[in-house]
């Protein structure tokens, strides 16, 4: 070993190994270190024989035997590990990701801490949730979705140009809301409510994407992300439910009710700081725990696809033509969404190079009887439009049904070329992810542009 | 000879402790000091010793501390504690009784006897 190049191969081979080693997830960093100085100890062990030290690290790696044996020994007796476990904070191995992770947290409570500040700040101008519900509820996501947009930029590091798109962005969906005379009880305040949050999440997906904003891989990633945070939220709203619940609870049975503090601060607040608090889990758990969105696909589409081929059958049996409610072309617009998600997250966890299966057939099925139903829905409805005149309600609802069905349709094409194995799975991913842009165009069609057609109705 | 995979994974515990009793040690001098005092008999695995240690950790017999031994290498030190302590003598207790069951049975029947002479004789 005095030769310093000898003892150079002998040090990459135990960086190799320790790499192997660290792939096993029942083995952590200090096992791999203890197991590295047992190796070494053996090494020394054998060079002092007489052996050349690339063939005592040979044998001493042959005598330690496969690490499929090991690493299930170790699974024995850490039978927890098999369950990856989310280390928010500290305790993680190396000191690198240690100081990162403590940095995204820190980042995270300013941000989170900022939404909270700007959702009360409101206040000092005299506007209370009781008296200014239509201003808070155009306004909500101008609260929260900046500060993700911010946390996301922060962590990727955006280019200044970019912070300025989005900076600049943020201030024309401020300007939206709040610079049309839109009655509290008009038609497009309600529109503007739903599409405004839609357009800043795409703003928010442009802050995601900002390491690449042209990569489809990193746009798949951005669904992914919003399926993962979507969960969480909801996960988070449960948790938040239960503790208000006792927090009324605990203390009514002391005779204080809490109900201007929950109101006031407590749900606001913990609305618009858990929309940050989600995407730092997202972004903290990545890789660490199955994606659960794709999961629940899994189980959904054979059900959503059951239930609406029952419902074609029952359609054509029955003989009678759907009755076409106010609210039924919005109801059909939602299944469109939820056929769309269901494709989406399927897409996100799947192998591209896999070939056609089942589950491809099966999500053919779901996306033609959707359509099918949809058209079906849009034949009726449109004369309707026609006869009554539009309102704002009905051609967002229309538009939205044209673009999925637009988005759907290809997509058909493009799953069966693909079980005809004409073109390749990546042609879907590319068209679905080419496609966000629509959307975010659209929104922003409806809240920018809406209200003044329509006369401010 | 093979010792029976059962009869090692019994016997384990009790000498990890009985060897961390001499004073604390680490991980290749546990597997070598096993290697030495059976002959070579024994022929433990690092996936056998090291679970072992970390499982006698978390039951709290042993406690471990990195000590930096030459340049940038650290090593794990295991060391017994008082409750490990408690354990090897009510370990030993048992191995004696056992020990002790064997050896009646096999000294008082004449018939065992070159068997036993057998055993002895590789043992010793």
């Amino acid at each position: 070993m005095t030769a310093p190049d000898k003892n150079d191969e002998l040090e990459a081979q135990f960086a190799q190994w320790r790499q192997y080693v660290q792939r096993r997830h029942p083995l952590q960093t200090s096992d791999a270190e203890e197991l590295e100085d047992h190796l070494r100890g053996s090494v020394d062990e054998l060079i002092a024989l007489g052996l050349r030290p690339d063939e005592a690290f040979l044998v001493a790696v042959k005598r330690m035997g496969s690490l499929d044996d090991l690493s299930r020994e170790f699974a024995r007796e850490h039978s927890d590990r098999l369950w990856k476990q989310l280390v928010l904070t500290g305790e993680t191995d190396s000191p690198v990701a240690e100081t990162r992770s403590r940095r995204d947290m820190l980042a995270m409570i300013i941000c989170a801490a900022g939404a909270v500040v700007s959702v009360k700040a409101p206040q000092l101008f005299g506007l209370t949730f009781d008296d200014d519900g239509a201003f808070y509820a155009r306004n909500f996501s101008l609260f929260a979705l900046p500060w993700l947009a911010a946390f996301l930029a922060w962590r990727r590091r955006a280019s200044p140009a970019l912070i300025g798109v989005l900076v600049g962005l943020f201030a024309l969906g401020a300007v939206a809301a709040n610079i049309y005379p839109l009655a509290e009880d008009s038609q497009s305040i309600v529109v503007s409510s739903i599409h405004l949050p839609i357009a800043l999440w795409l703003v928010v997906g442009l802050a995601y994407v900002a390491d690449d904003l042209r990569s489809s891989r990193r746009r798949m990633d951005f669904i992914r992300f919003t399926g993962e945070w979507f969960i969480y939220f909801v996960l988070m709203g449960l948790g938040g439910g239960v503790l208000m619940a006792f927090m009324f609870g605990t203390f009514q049975a002391i005779g204080i009710d809490p109900e201007t503090f929950v109101s006031e601060w407590l749900l606001p607040g913990g609305v618009v700081a858990a929309v940050v608090v989600a995407g730092w889990l997202v972004e903290a758990k990545q890789s660490v725990v199955e994606n659960i969105a794709p999961v629940l696909t899994r189980l959904f589409t054979p059900l959503f696809t059951a239930v609406m081929l029952a419902f074609l059958v029952t359609l054509g049996l029955r003989g009678r033509g759907i009755d076409v409610e106010r609210e039924a072309l919005i109801l059909f617009d939602l299944l469109l969404v939820v056929v769309l998600f269901l494709l989406l997250y399927s897409i996100s966890a799947r192998d591209p190079l896999a070939p056609p299966g089942l589950f491809d057939r099966l999500q053919l099925a779901l996306v033609v009887s959707a359509l099918v139903i949809d058209v079906l829905v849009l034949l009726e409805i449109t004369g309707r439009i026609t006869g009554y005149g539009t309102t704002p309600n009905k051609a967002a609802a229309l538009g939205e049904n044209v673009i999925l069905l637009a988005n759907l349709a290809w997509s058909a094409w493009l799953l069966l070329g693909f079980l005809r194995r004409r073109t390749p799975f990546t042609a879907l991913e590319r068209w679905q992810t080419g496609y966000l842009p629509v959307y975010a165009v659209w929104a922003w069609i409806v809240v920018l542009v809406f209200p003044p057609v329509f006369r401010y109705l | 000879m093979r010792v029976a995979k059962d009869l090692v994974a019994a016997s384990a515990t009790p000498m990890v402790l009985g060897i961390l009793a001499e004073g604390e040690s680490y991980g290749y001098a546990i597997l070598k000091r096993i290697n030495e005092l059976s002959g070579g008999e024994l022929d433990w695995t690092e996936g056998l010793l090291y679970p072992l240690l970390h499982r006698l950790e978390r039951l709290g017999h042993v406690e471990s501390s990195w000590q930096s031994v030459t340049g940038e290498r650290r090593r794990k030190y295991y060391r017994i504690t008082k409750t490990g302590l408690d354990e090897l003598a009510e370990q030993r207790r048992q191995w004696d009784t056992v020990v002790d069951t064997l050896k009646e049975i096999w000294l008082n029947r004449s018939d065992f006897r070159s068997l036993t002479a057998n055993a002895l004789g590789v043992a010793s």
